[in-house]
């Protein structure tokens, strides 16, 4: 127990358990719905986006959650809008914003002189050195977030889905677009201070794609993102304190380790469960029907039957087998 | 009313009016209208030029009363949820912010799904169907929102003949119960037989009438243009049932096309 025990003596890394602890909740519950609209380009955007934000708000002596919320949520949205007009495809709109805002913000930290320090965390994070205030900064906007989409929920997961119907039925689909991309600026920048820029992106992601491949329900997705992302921020933590190794670059480690796991061993993807599946059935996907002896072989009339007119030449008939996903 | 996309027009100068508890087929060769004609008519396009109502409303205004079926292509059948979650959905609208479903909206799911016949799947992930039975859980989908008008995208293209006639059993009972159906379809068999009336599309209203009409070679000849071809007194539509407008960047696939033997 002594290991276990020994660091939770120290107030800074408490301080730093509650705040990855409560990373993981938030990036596992906003990652559930990136993952599955797809999203995960456009998060990755947003975190580099927030760059020149915080280096403005270090050279105004500002705040660091005002600056890089500033350019995150505004980078965000400009993505949305980009995108909803049409004319670029979205990941070349991503693209050229990713880099642009980064750009800006390399150039506004070059311009401090003689400043050096505090580059590494930023890009890597640095939750061991995370102050009471951005503490209780995290636990403020992390709320706000789980307590918005816990209201939007249903309204955000039809959207997600069908968004077609679902704006034909009356739900906002515009605007619930806005609203997410919005929640996952937010989500970004109090995730930056634990995992920094450059691995913010495995937070929202990793967890929901690892729980995606152990279940088919949106319900227990989110649950077990939760538990996946938790779990490694506290395994994480304790190894970067043991080991004395970068905190964020531990926890995502751990978290890439559970996704690969996941892909082994899980039910859906398990490579494990595919081949004992193929030992049981050696051929899964297509029992062709065979007439019987005896029974007349195909006329014309038959074969002109199977060539669906509306099927053109060309395209396959898509196997309907579950097993071959 | 006149719609298009971008530049293009789409339908041009279409008057139209559907009577309450029709059940009416739309035809017309690919690129004709049909479910462009259906996404006005629920207020996901705008018309440029004309006035729409829907259910004597603007539309869109009364969203929650109308059922909008859309292409099964559109969704990502990977999609962590399983026939009863989607069915649920579609109660989702008539719940107001906040609320969560109850017994009353778990007990509309379950009739919507004995009334498709796929009660017994309710707990399967929607991947895993058959592309018939995927059709049946949208139209539970759209049977639980308890809807004026169902707006349905070819909901018979591409399954199998069984399936086929119990859904439009089924859509013959909701017309027969005063609510209206408005479905768009490639098959003309189908229309010509388990529809009551027949709009033929193409970019404008050809006819629209009793569904008897669609067996009009002349009218045949004048919806589908260059696409007919007369065999031997038989005329065979060259058509087939796909739409790119929407997702170009999306892989999709026949689902229960004749498999190759």
């Amino acid at each position: 127990m002594e290991p276990l025990l020994e660091p939770l003596g120290f107030p800074f890394f408490v301080r730093a358990l509650i705040a990855s602890v409560l990373v993981g909740v938030i990036c596992a519950v906003v990652g559930s719905y990136v993952v599955l609209k797809g999203l995960a380009f456009i998060g990755d955007a947003i975190s580099h986006a927030a760059f020149p934000g915080i280096v403005a708000a270090f050279i105004l002596g500002g705040s660091f959650y005002i600056g890089a919320g500033i350019a995150a949520v505004g980078t965000s949205l400009a993505i949305t809008w980009v995108s909803r007009r049409g004319g670029l495809r979205l990941d070349t709109t991503i693209g050229v914003l990713f880099a642009g805002t980064f750009a800006l913000g390399i150039f506004l930290y070059s311009t401090i002189e003689g400043y050096v320090g505090d580059l590494f965390h930023l890009l890597f994070g640095y939750v061991l050195g995370i102050s009471a205030e951005d503490l209780m900064a995290l636990v403020l906007l992390g709320g706000a977030v789980l307590f918005l989409v816990a209201v939007l929920w249903k309204e955000l997961l039809y959207s997600t889905f069908d968004p077609l119907a679902a704006a034909a039925s009356g739900i906002p689909v515009a605007r619930l677009e806005y609203v997410f991309i919005a929640l996952v600026a937010v989500t970004i920048v109090v995730s930056l201070q634990a995992v920094g820029i450059v691995l913010v992106v495995a937070m929202l992601v990793t967890p929901a794609a690892t729980a995606q491949l152990m279940t088919a329900r949106f319900g227990r997705m989110m649950l077990g993102a939760i538990l996946v992302g938790s779990g490694s921020a506290v395994a994480g933590l304790y190894l970067s304190f043991w080991f004395d190794v970068a905190s964020g670059a531990s926890i995502v480690l751990v978290q890439t380790g559970a996704f690969l796991a996941a892909l082994l061993l899980g039910p859906k993807s398990g490579l494990l469960a595919r081949t004992a599946r193929a030992r049981l059935d050696p051929q899964p996907t297509m029992r062709p029907v065979r007439p019987a002896a005896g029974l007349a072989p195909p006329t014309a009339q038959s074969v002109a039957t199977t060539t669906h007119p509306m099927t053109p030449t060309g395209e396959q008939a898509a196997p309907i087998d579950p097993s071959l996903r | 009313m006149t719609v298009g996309y971008g530049e293009r027009v789409a339908l041009e100068a279409v008057d139209l009016e559907v009577a309450t508890g029709s059940l009416l087929a739309v035809v017309g060769p690919n690129g004709a209208g049909k479910s462009t004609l259906l996404k006005v008519i629920c207020g996901l396009l705008q018309p440029w030029r004309g006035k729409v109502e829907t259910l004597g409303k603007e539309p869109g205004r009364l969203a929650k009363r109308v059922a909008y079926v859309p292409q099964a292509e559109a969704v990502d059948w990977d999609f962590p949820v399983t026939v009863a979650d989607v069915v649920m959905m579609g109660r989702y609208p008539g719940l107001g912010r906040l609320r969560r479903p109850g017994p009353l909206d778990r007990r509309q799911v379950s009739d919507a799904l004995g009334q498709v016949d796929m009660l017994e799947h309710r707990g399967t992930q929607i991947g895993r169907l058959s592309g018939g039975q995927r059709r049946r859980v949208f139209l539970a989908r759209a049977l639980a929102a308890e809807p004026d008008l169902f707006l349905m995208d070819e909901p018979v293209t591409g399954i199998d003949a069984t399936t086929q006639e119990e859904l439009m059993d089924l859509l013959e009972s909701v017309a027969a119960g005063g609510r209206t159906v408005i479905a768009t379809t490639h098959d003309l068999a189908c229309a010509a037989a388990r529809f009551q009336t027949v709009l033929a599309i193409n970019r404008r209203v050809v006819a629209h009438g009793p569904a008897s009409l669609i067996l009009d070679p002349d009218l045949l000849a004048q919806t589908y243009g260059g696409h007919l071809l007369t065999l031997g007194g038989q005329t065979v539509v060259l058509d087939d049932a796909h739409h790119h407008e929407e997702t170009p960047h999306q892989v999709h696939y026949h689902e229960e096309a004749p498999r190759r033997r």
